[in-house]
């Protein structure tokens, strides 16, 4: 009786122990690439971040989604910024199955004025917004209007949230 | 509820004409016999140094385009006109906006308010007027204020009213109505936002109609054809639906129909009618006649050429007339 007692103890050591291990080893995949208020100067998170998976995309994006499904996306993170109170951006984070559904959908969108930045894997940059690959992922970031601090401020959060990737 | 065969049947023995989309029986003194009048109103000034229109400007472009469309001199005149046609005087217009791109590329609220303001001036209580989209975000998107006080102009989503619990059907078009659609408006004035789409080539006035249904992606494969024609034939559509005030204020013609601000373009124009495959038409050519001018290829040549619209003009459907021959442009 001792014998099973202590069979079990060890038994249920060793679960404890799995479950350990199996959950830092989910946190370390759960990446949330949204710099918080404050982390970047200028910039507030004004939105909660809202997740789509490749199912539910069309409620974000409607048709649009397809070209993403396409191309392998797994999920889909977006929040909202602000940058010194009144820039409004929008951040999308698609995660791709593999880079090179990332690359596919950059390269897509690819216009003669595009200008290509330095930012993870590949990046590019036009007046209101910039976007940029970094493994599985794209990202895009989309300011409402133009002013004369948009280009500088789009790359700072830009390399901000390709940090946390 | 009619069968896609019943109505088949009906419009084989002339029984029916689809009034919802055929300018013949519309307001406008001055249809001419056979074709479908479709009005584009511009004004170069509309946005002056600002990235938002200017609102006595737009106001006054949509006086000129209802004018132009109506044959009546003064725009409240018209209104009245619309209103009494539709048997509407004391019931609830819809007023359906697209807000799905997001804040950079929606309906503009500008042009909402004006149209909620001749609508009143034309005897409708603005209790009875319902500014209403997919859901709240979308509405906020325009640039509009949640309001569910019946003692004002009201406006909310089909995330806050519900839909249908049973499906209307036609071809491959089985949707869930919004409620608003179904129970609370009587007649519905569309309020398209022009744009590109990577799948279905333009979205304008026939495709707006996806936000009106629970689930819209069950409609997007091979680029929303035969969806968009399909959806458009369910008779929750087509007995409500009526004037489509398209806002071409701005546009985007590349990335659609998302916010890609590097194609975003201001033709600064209204785009008015009753024959919705004839204003997809003529908006085709416009978001072409950009991508000209921008040196991008055709939607043909990129692979999204809007299929949809001349299957919304076959005879399988009779949406209306793709037929340049057929389509009266009348630009002011």
């Amino acid at each position: 009786m001792f014998d099973s007692k202590r069979w079990m103890c060890s038994a249920l050591v060793a679960i404890a122990m799995v479950a350990m291990v199996a959950e830092s080893g989910c946190k370390k995949n759960r990446i949330d690439p949204f710099p918080a208020s404050g982390a970047v100067s200028g910039w507030e998170k004004t939105g909660d971040t809202r997740v789509f998976a490749a199912r539910d995309l069309w409620q974000y994006i409607d048709g649009d989604a397809e070209q993403y499904i396409q191309a392998g996306v797994v999920s889909t993170s977006t929040s909202d910024y602000k940058f010194q109170g009144q820039l409004e951006v929008v951040v999308d984070v698609y995660t791709m199955k593999d880079p090179a559904g990332a690359r596919k959908i950059l390269e897509n969108g690819l216009t003669r004025d595009a200008k290509a930045v330095q930012l993870g894997d590949e990046g590019v940059q036009y007046a209101q917004s910039v976007s940029f690959r970094k493994g599985p992922n794209l990202v895009r970031i989309v300011a409402y209007e133009s002013t004369p601090d948009t280009a500088r401020a789009l790359l700072s959060l830009a390399h901000s949230v390709e940090a946390k990737l | 509820m009619k069968s896609r065969r019943e109505f088949l049947k009906e419009t084989a023995a002339g029984a029916v004409i689809l009034g919802s989309h055929n300018a013949l029986d519309a307001v406008g003194l001055h249809a001419e016999s056979g074709k479908s009048r479709v009005i584009i109103a511009r004004d170069p000034a509309l946005h002056g140094t600002s990235a938002k229109p200017d609102q006595q400007r737009v106001l006054d472009l949509l006086d000129r385009a209802i004018a132009a469309y109506s044959g009546e001199d003064k725009p409240v005149d018209a209104w009245k006109r619309i209103i009494a046609r539709e048997r509407a005087q004391d019931k609830v217009i819809g007023l359906k906006t697209n807000g799905l791109g997001g804040r950079g590329i929606s309906t503009h609220a500008v042009l909402v308010m004006a149209i909620a303001e001749r609508l009143q001036q034309a005897g409708v209580k603005a209790g009875n007027i319902l500014v209403w989209d997919r859901n709240a975000r979308d509405l906020e998107a325009c640039g509009l204020t949640l309001n569910e006080d019946p003692s004002r102009v009201r406006c909310y989503g089909s995330d806050a009213a519900g839909f249908e619990e049973e499906r209307q059907n036609w071809g491959t078009a089985h949707p869930q109505f919004s409620k608003i659609l179904t129970r609370e408006c009587s007649m519905v004035i569309n309020l398209p936002i022009l744009k590109d789409h990577s799948g279905a080539g333009v979205t304008f006035a026939l495709k707006n109609m996806y936000g009106v249904l629970k689930r819209p992606d069950e409609l997007h494969s091979t680029g929303c054809n035969p969806g968009v024609a399909d959806l458009n034939c369910c008779p929750a559509i087509r007995e409500k639906f009526r004037l489509t005030i398209g806002d071409a204020m701005s546009s985007v013609y590349e990335g659609g129909p998302g916010f890609h601000p590097e194609h975003l373009w201001f033709p600064n124009a209204l785009v008015v009618g009753e024959d919705w495959v004839a204003l997809d038409q003529t908006a085709w050519t416009m978001i072409e006649q950009k991508r000209a001018a921008a040196g991008l290829p055709t939607l043909e040549a990129a692979g999204r050429p809007p299929r949809y619209i001349a299957t919304a003009a076959d005879q399988e459907h009779r949406l209306g007339t793709n037929d340049p021959k057929r389509i009266k442009l009348v630009e002011i």
